[in-house]
């Protein structure tokens, strides 16, 4: 029995440019069979007690099976003239939908995973920065994040120490700001989508809006991809396979606070599906 | 300058660009949008490989398609040490592996495209077929241990072991587990200690393992 609050979220199913152009994706949504598809024009999720409210944004096809509690959340960025939106594409990985995003919130990782391109030992310290869950819009943000990067981006030249801020917008959805290596007045925004197909699988859906003028589209997929391929495997042998929401086993430093903040806010909250209650 | 059109994902193309950095040649990659966009099987593609496949390596007027011949012109061209020992019989075990790379990658890496990339096809076929492939490389270089060798042919890492690491070293990707083949898992250690060795997403470098850790 799936609690009512995670039914009432939105979630990820498809990607809109490929369902507009008539590819049908037959699919699962918290373990239950969906189709997603176009009918005289408009895109329809269909699960087995019928239609589910939709919704398009950010490149993506976005369901909720329930009754709405909310809209989804806004990315103004996304509609700033100039920046380039880029659709990543699906990727599969056998864990915990939660742990997809959590990973994602992750800085310490970098040198380890993505050594060389988004951090690189000696310099594996994470500096202290600040987390808070914003009660007016109801969403966990990192901010004060620096890192030093000797690839941050596809534009990047040589190392930079990056700026950068996390928000946890929706349970299975999280974006990230950081330093554009093209403009000082602006923040590169990347997104990750989750779809959560059960408790311990999960469709990903990387999207990036970004300031770059200059680097092919191909290869700016290309770098989003490496980067998320990267921690697939390391995502696919996590243990325990369900996200903790207790403490347990598990002992979190001081560069864990986005985690422990988003853990916090998804029991506070309810949104146990793809967490474990009892201690690790 | 020896052109490359590539996919940072695709085992077929690290095993080019594995091959060329070994050999320190220098290539010119054209990132393709393999997945997503699809753009191999485009039209525009179509003309530059008819088959729809990647990578492409273009040298001047040269076209290659096929991965493993991509393999024997870099190394052919950075002198011979890689295309195995000059005897008959070592010649004709290179090309059987070079071969039987193919059958890796339509058993292992078909597997890995559908656990990663949502292709349908036959998955309980595809990883079965790729444990047989596994069994027979696993048999392969315990015998080569037994006879005192590292290697899959003669003496040193040659464009054989370059061809069939990806698809074996990406296996559980797909789902397929090496637990099972331990003669296999040292050959991969000893292909990611090569210098020069570069790396893919779901191919880690081999982290230092000097100095040891001290057990209590």
């Amino acid at each position: 029995m799936i609690a009512q609050q995670v039914l009432n979220e939105w979630y990820p199913v498809a990607m809109a440019a490929q369902i507009r152009a008539g590819q049908r994706r037959v699919t699962q949504l918290l373990g239950q069979p969906i189709t997603v598809d176009l009918q005289k024009g408009a895109i329809v999720v269909t699960g087995q007690g019928g239609a589910l409210h939709v919704t398009e944004a950010y490149g993506h096809v976005w369901a909720c099976p329930g009754a709405p509690a909310h809209d989804l959340f806004p990315i103004p960025e996304a509609s700033e003239p100039g920046r380039r939106l880029v659709d990543v594409g699906v990727v599969r990985v056998k864990c915990s939908p939660l742990r997809a995003v959590e990973n994602f919130l992750d800085i310490a990782h970098f040198p380890f995973v993505h050594t060389d391109v988004l951090g690189a030992e000696p310099h594996t310290e994470v500096n202290r920065y600040e987390v808070q869950i914003r009660e007016d819009s109801d969403e966990v943000w990192a901010t004060k994040v620096t890192f030093y990067q000797p690839q941050a981006a596809k534009s990047s030249e040589g190392g930079i120490v990056t700026q950068y801020m996390y928000r946890v917008a929706a349970p299975t959805a999280a974006v990230l700001y950081k330093t554009c290596p093209n403009r000082t007045d602006a923040w590169d925004v990347i997104g990750i989508f989750v779809q959560p197909l059960s408790e311990e699988l999960c469709d990903v859906w990387p999207w990036m809006a970004l300031y770059d003028d200059v680097s092919p589209q191909a290869e700016l997929i290309a770098f989003q991809q490496m980067i998320f391929l990267q921690d697939r495997s390391i995502l696919e042998n996590q243990i325990p396979r369900l996200l903790p929401l207790d403490p347990g086993m598990e002992i979190p430093t001081q560069a864990d606070l986005t985690s422990i903040a988003y853990r916090r806010w998804l029991k506070k909250r309810g949104l146990t599906y793809g967490a474990q209650m009892v201690a690790a | 300058m020896i052109r490359l059109y590539d996919y940072v994902l695709s085992a077929s193309c690290y095993k080019v660009r594995l091959m060329a950095a070994l050999v320190g040649v220098k290539m010119d990659h054209e990132a393709v949008d393999f997945h997503p966009g699809r753009a191999h099987k485009s039209l525009e593609f179509a003309q530059l490989n008819p088959a729809g496949t990647l990578p492409v390596m273009v040298d001047g007027a040269m076209i290659l398609t096929e991965s493993t011949a991509m393999l024997v012109y870099l190394a052919k061209r950075a002198g011979s040490q890689w295309l195995g020992p000059d005897d008959a019989k070592s010649a004709a075990q290179v090309q059987q592996w070079l071969a039987f790379s193919g059958r890796l990658a339509a058993s292992l890496g078909m597997a890995r495209l559908h656990d990663m990339l949502l292709y349908q096809g036959d998955i309980d076929a595809w990883r079965k077929d790729g444990h047989a492939a596994l069994r027979e490389l696993e048999a392969a270089l315990t015998e080569r241990r037994f006879a005192g060798g590292d290697w899959l042919v003669g003496d040193a890492p040659s464009i054989a072991d370059i061809a069939c690491f990806p698809n074996v070293a990406l296996s559980q990707d797909g789902g397929v587990s090496l637990d099972a083949y331990p003669s296999v898992r040292l050959w991969t250690r000893r292909i990611r200690a090569l210098d020069r060795f570069i790396e893919m997403p779901g191919i880690h470098r081999l982290h230092e393992l000097s100095p040891a850790p001290k057990v209590a």
